[in-house]
């Protein structure tokens, strides 16, 4: 039983490739890209997907799934299916669950559910630090060795360099990368929202800039004193994009991520104090979106990753102080990132390198390409299809997104994992 | 003009013509004020909630008096003896108020945009009687009422506000309210609770009270508020009344008719030292006067607008 792909144009900068033609799966595995393929079994399924795009399965290395512990936010079923939905085959998680992801067993239990009930590929992060407290070293290789492609205390920074540094030194030879959410408590001072004229006017906490950029810049210097690759999550600021430029230019071993809702929002959304609009760190002003935007263009940022962070409405329902940091970003990011397509800021190409190819290459994992024989993750979209954001139609349980009711172009018409179609809509 | 909102979230939230409306409406509600019998049937068989989840004593009393006067039936519910301590939420405490028949909600909190995720998810009224370092608009009008009826008009003053402008929710008020109504405003204090952000705000910003005080017609000294963690802001209460107290000494660089007010309760020789607050300058007992009359204009307003 296979699967063959007619007439659509595919697109895989893993291969330099960009041309109409057809793509035949079989056992799982991209078997041939030809100008044409005739159906070679009757049980084949045949997707026709002219005018679309086909492309390696998107790859979000920034994903909350909730589950151990707060399967009211989101469990790895439901994260599955909206990753799915959003063209997503693989997703990354994040440690920060309860119990935390902070040993080999929490790993364990999160692939075996992923493996019985999600219909995407899921790659758990380990934490750094015992419960993400900043205080003793998670058993890093052994999470390793049960399937973890990453550390992080994300959510938290590790405030301790001192203990960042043994961090970064000793997951050197299991060769995962550290995944730095980048930012100075102390600066943040019990902000909850960007520091600039909005929240001076709500009388709402600032975090200021300099917060996540004193962040950026000491985890840049523990790369380069101890050579462990690093990757830099949701950079939100004009001078954490600068850092990372610099810290490129000089060879140091960095990667790093924006959001859709970096570069396309202001902090001006927070106005109303609406909590959809709440997440960490905080929408910026222009100049920093504008930045940030420069930054993907010119390759300082390599990937688009969402930060998906489902809450339950009633979470979300209170004032501003309690609600909880986070969106959904699963379901919306393809047509965020549709948007700078269409306004001629990147090409297709560009964005599917961001979306697919660069995010597997960091955390090392064989997905992100379609070249013969590799394993047949893909996405089939129409980039031009407009579609009205609807939270109700959302596969997620969040329905926690600033985007609601948007215009936005790019539908995902088919998600194909291992050779399999998890997910189709007309 | 007619007063058509339905909620009085804050001063940023109202027009100049707004804001005029509610200062003449709190005209007539003082006249009643002078009457044997202060009180009139205008909210008879209205219920209105005063929601204090922080605690107060005279913004509340004042708003309770106000609501008799205007004959509503008042409902008071403060924190310490609710359901939050049992871990209920802001809007299920609001909906059991809205379910027993209550038409208009007065809520005070902690935490700003608190009123604005009622008036969101409520169909009640909802007046902001202060929430977190936001606003606090009946306390602005009262000032700014009694900066018009000491000096006739508000626009052309030189306003000076003097203090914790970072986390005040008055300085907020009465700076968007000030402005629009065409008053020059000034803010004064220690560089870290005098943000650069409030000049976007058309404030002039000082950090010496000597400079700032210069000419001006009005001056509102804000209470230090140290359950605000103000203090964290500077070294101590000594150096802060040293450098931000008003004495009568730097009173005098002001206008010689000028008034002085604070919205209570004073620090005494903190934020002013004894002889300014009780003299004939200081307005601050007549603005707790004055701050029933504001309230009942806010209420008979929305009321009116909830009706429409």
């Amino acid at each position: 039983m296979g699967v063959l792909i007619k007439n659509g144009r595919v697109i895989d900068p893993s291969q330099s490739l960009d041309m109409v033609s057809d793509v035949y799966i079989h056992q799982g595995r991209v078997k041939e890209i030809s100008k044409r393929i005739d159906t070679p079994r009757k049980s084949d399924t045949v997707i026709d997907a002219g005018g679309q795009i086909v492309a390696p399965g998107f790859v979000d290395i920034h994903v909350h799934l909730r589950e151990p512990g707060y399967e009211h936010k989101e469990t790895i079923k439901t994260g599955c299916l909206a990753a799915a939905a959003g063209g997503f085959t693989s997703i990354v998680c994040m440690p920060n669950t309860n119990p935390i992801n902070d040993n080999a067993s929490v790993t364990e239990y999160i692939l075996l559910k992923a493996r019985t009930e999600g219909i995407v590929n899921v790659f758990p992060i380990g934490a750094i630090t015992k419960g993400e407290k900043g205080d003793e070293l998670a058993e890093i290789g052994e999470m390793c060795e049960a399937g973890c492609v990453g550390i992080s205390d994300d959510g938290m920074p590790v405030t301790d360099s001192g203990l960042m540094r043994k961090a970064m030194e000793y997951v050197k030879p299991f060769g995962i990368p550290v995944i730095t959410h980048a930012e100075d408590i102390g600066l943040s001072a019990g902000g909850v929202m960007n520091e600039s004229f909005v929240s001076t006017k709500l009388g709402l906490r600032g975090i200021p800039n300099a917060s996540e950029e004193v962040g950026v810049a000491r985890d840049i210097i523990l790369c380069e004193l101890t050579g462990t690759p690093l990757h830099i999550c949701h950079v939100s600021t004009k001078d954490s994009v600068r850092l990372v430029r610099e810290a490129k230019k000089r060879g140091a071993k960095v990667t790093a991520e924006a959001t859709p809702h970096h570069f396309t929002l202001t902090d001006k959304e927070v106005y109303g104090y609406n909590t959809n609009a709440k997440m960490h760190p905080p929408l910026r002003t222009q100049e920093d979106v504008d930045a940030i935007v420069e930054g993907i263009v010119d390759g300082t940022i390599d990937v688009i990753a969402t930060d998906h962070a489902p809450h339950s409405q009633d979470e979300k329902n209170v004032e501003f102080d309690l609600a909880p940091f986070g969106i959904v970003g699963l379901e919306t990011a393809l047509s965020l990132s549709l948007e700078l397509v269409e306004k001629g800021i990147i090409t297709l190409d560009e964005m599917i390198k961001k979306l697919a190819v660069t995010p597997s290459e960091i955390v090392g994992i064989e997905r992100g390409t379609l070249a013969p024989g590799s394993i047949a993750d893909l996405v089939v979209f129409d980039p031009g299809r407009s579609r009205t954001i609807k939270t109700g139609e959302f596969f997620s349980k969040g329905r926690n997104t600033p985007f609601s009711g948007w215009e936005l172009k790019g539908v995902v018409s088919n998600t194909i994992v291992s050779g399999k179609v998890v997910f189709s809509r007309n | 003009m007619v007063f058509s909102k339905k909620h009085i979230l804050g001063l940023g939230e109202l027009s100049a013509e707004e804001i005029k409306v509610i200062l003449d409406t709190a005209e007539s509600m003082k006249e009643i004020s002078t009457r044997d019998v202060k009180k009139v049937p205008t909210l008879k068989g209205r219920t209105v909630v005063n929601l204090f989840f922080e605690p107060s004593t005279r913004t509340r009393a004042s708003f309770e008096i106000a609501e008799k006067r205007l004959s509503a039936d008042v409902l008071n519910f403060s924190v310490s003896q609710s359901s939050v301590v049992k871990g209920e939420s802001l809007l299920d405490t609001a909906r059991n108020f809205e379910a027993m028949g209550a038409s208009i909600m007065v809520i005070r909190h902690g935490m700003s945009g608190a009123p604005f995720v009622l008036a969101r998810e409520i169909g009640a009224s909802v007046i902001n009687a202060g929430d977190g370092s936001h606003e606090h608009p009946s306390q602005a009008l009262i000032d700014i009422f009694t900066i018009r009826e000491k000096k006739g008009r508000v626009e052309g003053l030189n306003v000076l506000i003097v203090g914790d402008i970072l986390n005040s929710r008055v300085a907020r008020s009465n700076i968007f309210g000030l402005r629009k109504l065409g008053a020059n405003v000034r803010i004064a204090g220690p560089a870290t609770i005098v943000p650069e952000y409030f000049s976007e705000m058309g404030a002039e910003i000082f950090y010496s009270l000597e400079h700032a005080i210069d000419n001006v017609d009005v001056v509102i000294m804000l209470r230090v508020q140290s359950e605000r963690k103000t203090l964290e802001y500077f070294p101590s209460l000594r150096e802060y009344s040293g450098l931000y107290g008003l004495t009568r000494e730097k009173l005098k660089l002001a206008k010689k008719d000028a008034i002085v007010m604070h919205p209570g309760p004073i620090n005494r020789g903190v934020e002013l030292t004894s002889e300014i607050a009780d003299d004939p300058g200081a307005v601050i007992l007549e603005q707790v006067a004055n701050g029933i009359a504001v309230r009942m204009a806010m209420i008979y307003l929305v009321a009116l607008g909830e009706s429409l």
